[in-house]
């Protein structure tokens, strides 16, 4: 769906910058980043279109979103 | 209360540090070397009667009424002009200096109207005071001479020399009956503000103060400042307002609520209304000038349009209907409860606002995060500086400028990036001009050819003309010249960064793909040029980067931040006046809203949500739980809201509608929410799509703090009563009590207590610090129980510096054959932001509509013409605004402003953002133009639905 192209466009570009420092550091730090600044929605969207294929990610990003915290599930009536 | 009264000391403070010692009547006094006699004078409570001097500009020495005699001297030189030395012994009163100033006093009157009684300046002129202070009792010269003050001679004549009043500029009038030509206004234009609009025309009898070529005011180059305004010793300048409303009574110290320099003001008061806005010498930001919009666009705080009612509706198709607080604070609430019962906690959230006090900000995410229990709370910085955030945090440890704006005047280079200060931030700009008149050299890296590139008596000495989006390779280009050719400082490097960072990055930069000779391909920068400005960046003295929205808007935003950070570390640029790394802020309180925690993932004072010591704090003195996982940041809330995840959204003070990017992404995104609240003073486009709206205050009706580019805190002080009945933070107060929450602040001094107590670098903050001090610098802690003007003077916050290596990733915006044309945005002097407060002020008169500007060489090819509509298009949509044709843009760039909403330039801006922090990448968006016959039908169906949207039902006849 388009919000998952949305999601993949966003870690690539994530990706993109801590390339240039080589795979060994940049995964972690996009693994970091993403678990940082994303909200937990955004974690399962893109963990959902990784499990379904992770068409269109980026090598390093895919690997680092393999390294992400599962996210909290949250569900109406909870509040 | 009383007006409160600033000492001019008639002529500019010296800074040397050598002092000498002198006698004035009697008195010793020890003064820096360099200062007048006058001043020495005023140093110990001599007023010395003066005209032609006034302490903002240099003395100019015309007028002879500050005439003293010294021992040992002949004659009676001018006090002004003349500096105290060592062992001087100076009379200021005695019979012959006596008959010398009534001599003086009496030729200026014979020449001036004697309407003293109707005069505007009535009670604060110094042309009256000086009559007395001399004891003028009589005029031998009678009036029927040549004079400049009668229409017609007493005979019927017509009066050559005399000349009408000039009332075109909207805020003051020029009555040149009443010009003494001291030559304050002349000076004041050029050494205050920089702009040399004004002249005198003429010699001897005469001269007459002129704008430009004798041009009226409003034609003229003056850009409305009002530095001659305060400048004027009598009542020739003087503000409309001043003239209709009287003398004022009482005064208050207070800040502008418009931009990021955060210029004090004296609100000067008739009861609850304002009669003029003086700018404070005290102020630190601006040391006593301001630009036209603080100093005069004020007018919208009772503007008819105001909204002074709560209102609610059911649909955004039904017109609004008014209502009390209880009603309209009761449906947010129940409106909010049920959506989260019904969608789950996480689909609301809220976003804060950088025009409201950092209390109001603070309460509002306290709301969110404590009251609707999550973190989707986020700040319209989001859309302009959140990478400065992310960047310099990286790079040095916090997010936020190194420097102070004094710090300007010791710098030798300027590096000017993506920033056009001479219209976002005109007082620092005209600190900046002053700097640079003295000898400062100034580089420019902007696609357009600013006004500081070229302006009276600055010529930059490299202007980098860089295709919108390139930023990046730029300044690694740069790094990569001052890397190869030997120029990076050693030292500094070696004691203050990362070192292994460091040669990582030294390798990056050095290789030749980072070349100028490399990029210029896809820059458009001559390599020559930029090798030029890199070598004088790096050896030209102390130097300074300054940069605005054309650094941040990028989607490499981040990145281009943390460049900037490197090129500053690599040259030793840190830590000291005149160097350092400056964003200039949009917003007056953008550094504040995110100093306050508004951002999703961290608390105040930046601390990271997840943190469980920084949290569980939080939790203990709020008394709540709070969620440790990031929440969603505003283009986030957006698409959750179309995916259907997010409903609810409690907007103060901002009008995303306009200023975010890709307007039919977000005006998508809240007609899919259920309850959409907006707080604000008018109602403005996001309101279109709003269920309740809350009148908001304007920072005349409110106390609390706002802070500027340079982390200064000032206060905000209330000179009237809401005229919707609560300021901002008493509103959210009342929905914090709606959620259960027991807030009991009486005064906002209380929040700022508990932001101190809970933020490190906010400790030793309070309201009473900041009335004692006057302003004060964060981090203001015990290390720096002061504040700190200047940052990471011997370490830097996170200890070494960190070079990061900074890849350029060209964005995914490129032009093609279908959109050939690169555009860019930006901002205009008379008008602020998206324009809802200053298109209800009369700055109109300078920007009744934004503009398409275009190269003559694309317009030629496109058959357009100046004034001509132009359709704009671009992947996301398609707007039309009218033509100007100049070469301040390059040849493929186009540009425009986006101050009115009619424009709809935010229709064409993607939906591109930062990598780092989602910032809207507004300043690239590929796009096509052509010649069209009007506004599009998208602008047509807009207005209407605008229009539609904004009514407001009749109140049914009371019973
Ligand atoms: S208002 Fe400002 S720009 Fe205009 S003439 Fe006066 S000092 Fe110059
Ligand atoms: S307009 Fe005012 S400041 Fe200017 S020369 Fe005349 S009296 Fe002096
Ligand atoms: S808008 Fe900015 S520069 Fe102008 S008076 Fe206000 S704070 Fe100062
Ligand atoms: S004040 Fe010194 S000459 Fe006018």
């Amino acid at each position: 769906m388009q919000q998952h192209d949305k999601l993949v466009m966003m870690a690539n570009q994530i990706a993109k910058f801590f390339e240039a420092q080589g795979e060994v550091r940049a995964v972690p730090q996009i693994a970091k980043h993403i678990q940082d600044f994303w909200d937990p929605r955004m974690r399962r969207g893109i963990l959902e279109h990784v499990a379904s294929g992770g068409a269109g990610l980026d090598p390093l990003a895919l690997a680092a979103i393999r390294k992400l915290h599962p996210a909290p599930q949250v569900s109406a009536h909870q509040a | 209360m009383t007006l409160v009264t600033e000492i001019d000391y008639g002529t500019p403070a010296s800074k040397s540090e050598k002092t000498v010692t002198l006698t004035i009547d009697g008195v010793e006094v020890t003064v820096p070397e360099g200062t007048s006699i006058m001043r020495a004078a005023m140093e110990v409570g001599t007023k010395i009667p003066k005209l032609c001097a006034t302490d903002s500009v240099e003395a100019f020495g015309s007028c002879r009424l500050c005439l003293v005699e010294i021992e040992g001297r002949a004659g009676t030189p001018a006090s002004c002009t003349t500096p105290a030395m060592n062992g001087l012994v100076v009379h200021t009163q005695n019979s012959r200096l006596k008959q010398l100033r009534r001599g003086v006093m009496e030729l200026y009157i014979s020449d001036h109207p004697l309407d003293c009684l109707t005069c505007a300046a009535n009670g604060d002129c110094e042309l009256q005071d000086m009559a007395g202070a001399v004891g003028l009792r009589d005029v031998r010269y009678g009036y029927d001479g040549a004079n400049h003050v009668f229409a017609k001679s007493k005979d019927g004549a017509a009066n050559d020399a005399w000349m009408p009043k000039d009332e075109t500029n909207p805020y003051f009038t020029y009555d040149p009956s009443k010009c003494i030509v001291c030559n304050r206004c002349v000076r004041a234009c050029e050494e205050v503000q920089g702009t040399f609009a004004l002249t005198i025309a003429g010699r001897g009898f005469e001269s007459r103060v002129s704008p430009g070529m004798s041009e009226d005011f409003l034609d003229s180059e003056c850009v409305s400042c009002g530095a001659c305004v305060q400048a004027c010793p009598t009542a020739t300048l003087s503000e409309k307002s001043l003239i209709d409303i009287g003398q004022p009574e009482h005064s208050v110290v207070t800040t502008c609520a418009y931009c990021g320099v955060g210029c004090a003001f004296k609100a000067e008061m008739r009861g609850e209304e304002v009669v003029r806005m003086v700018p404070y010498k005290d102020g630190k930001a601006n040391r006593g000038h301001s630009c036209v919009k603080g100093r005069f666009a004020w007018g919208y705080a009772t503007h008819k349009e105001r909204i002074l009612k709560p209102m609610v509706r059911d649909k955004i198709t039904d017109p609004w209907r008014e209502t009390t607080w209880e009603e309209a604070i009761g449906r947010v609430v129940s409106e909010f409860k049920r959506i989260q019962y019904q969608f789950g906690r996480e689909a609301v959230g809220g976003i804060t606002s950088s025009r409201c006090t950092n209390e109001e900000t603070f309460l509002v995410q306290k709301l969110i995060r404590a009251g609707f229990g999550v973190n989707n709370v986020d700040t319209c910085a989001r859309v302009c500086h959140s990478p400065t955030g992310y960047g310099l945090r990286t790079a040095f440890g916090t997010s936020a400028g190194t420097q102070d704006f004094d710090s300007v005047e010791d710098s030798d280079v300027m590096l000017v990036i993506g920033a056009n200060p001479t219209d976002a931030h005109p007082v620092f700009a005209s600190r900046m001009k002053k700097r640079l008149r003295a000898g400062a050299k100034l580089i420019v890296v902007d696609p357009r050819r600013i006004d500081l590139v070229r302006s009276a008596h600055i010529e930059a000495s490299h202007h980098l003309p860089l295709l919108p989006g390139t930023n990046v390779a730029v300044l690694t280009a740069m790094a990569h010249v001052i890397v190869t050719e030997g120029l990076v400082n050693e030292k500094f490097v070696r004691e203050r960064c990362e070192l292994d960072d460091f040669q990582e990055w030294a390798a990056f930069v050095s290789e030749e793909r980072n070349s100028p000779e490399a990029v210029a391909k896809f820059t458009g920068v001559d390599p020559a040029e930029l090798r030029a400005a890199a070598r004088l960046y790096a050896t030209g003295g102390n130097a300074a980067i300054y940069y605005g929205l054309g650094v941040t808007e990028h989607s490499q935003g981040s990145t281009t931040v943390m460049a900037i950070a490197n090129l500053a570390m690599v040259t030793g640029n840190l830590g000291r006046r005149g160097v350092g790394v400056n964003p200039l802020r949009g917003q007056n309180n953008v550094q504040g809203a995110c100093d306050m925690g508004s951002f999703p993932h961290e608390l105040s004072g930046y601390r990271h949500i997840s943190d469980d010591t920084t949290r569980t704090m939080f939790e203990e003195f709020w008394g709540a739980k709070l969620n440790p996982e990031p929440g969603l940041r505003i283009p986030n809330m957006l698409d959750a809201a179309v995916e259907g995840t997010f409903k609810g959204i409690y907007i103060q003070g901002e009008d995303i509608l306009q200023s975010d990017p890709d307007t039919r992404h977000v005006s998508a995104g809240l007609a899919a929410m259920e309850c959409v609240v907006v707080q604000d003073l008018f109602l403005n486009e996001t309101a279109n799509y709003a269920h309740v709206f809350l009148p908001g205050s304007t920072f005349l009706e409110k106390d609390g703090t706002f802070t500027n580019a340079e982390r200064r805190i000032q206060l905000v002080r209330k000179v009237m009563t809401p005229l919707n009945g609560y300021a901002d933070w008493e509103i959210t107060q009342l929905l914090a009590h709606g959620f259960g929450l027991d807030w009991k602040y009486a005064h906002p001094s209380e929040i700022m207590d508990e932001i101190a107590a809970l933020t490190p670098t906010f400790k030793n903050v309070s309201f009473k610090k900041i009335e004692e001090m006057g302003s004060v610098q964060w981090p203001c802690n015990d290390a720096n129980p002061e504040g700190s003007p200047i940052m990471h003077a011997t370490t830097f916050a996170r200890g070494k510096g960190k070079f990061m290596l900074t890849e350029y990733v060209p964005t995914d915006e490129r032009t093609g054959p279908r959109f050939p044309l690169l555009l860019t945005t930006g901002r205009i002097l008379s008008q602020y932001n998206v324009g809802a407060q200053t298109r209800r002020t009369d700055n109109v008169m300078w920007h009744e509509e934004d503009r398409l500007e275009i190269h003559p060489h694309d317009a030629e090819q496109r058959g357009i013409k100046e004034g001509d509509w132009v359709r704009i298009q671009s992947r996301a949509g398609e707007t039309a605004l009218r033509a100007l044709i100049t070469d301040r843009v390059a040849p493929g760039v186009v540009y425009t402003t986006f101050h009115h909403p009619m424009t709809q330039a935010n229709v064409i801006t993607t939906d591109f953002s930062d990598w780092a922090t989602n910032c809207p990448e507004y300043k690239v968006t590929a796009v096509q133009v052509g010649l069209s016959n009007g506004p599009t039908q998208y602008q047509e169906d807009y207005e209407a639905f605008a229009q539609a949207s904004r009514r407001i039902a009749a109140v049914e006849a009371a019973e």
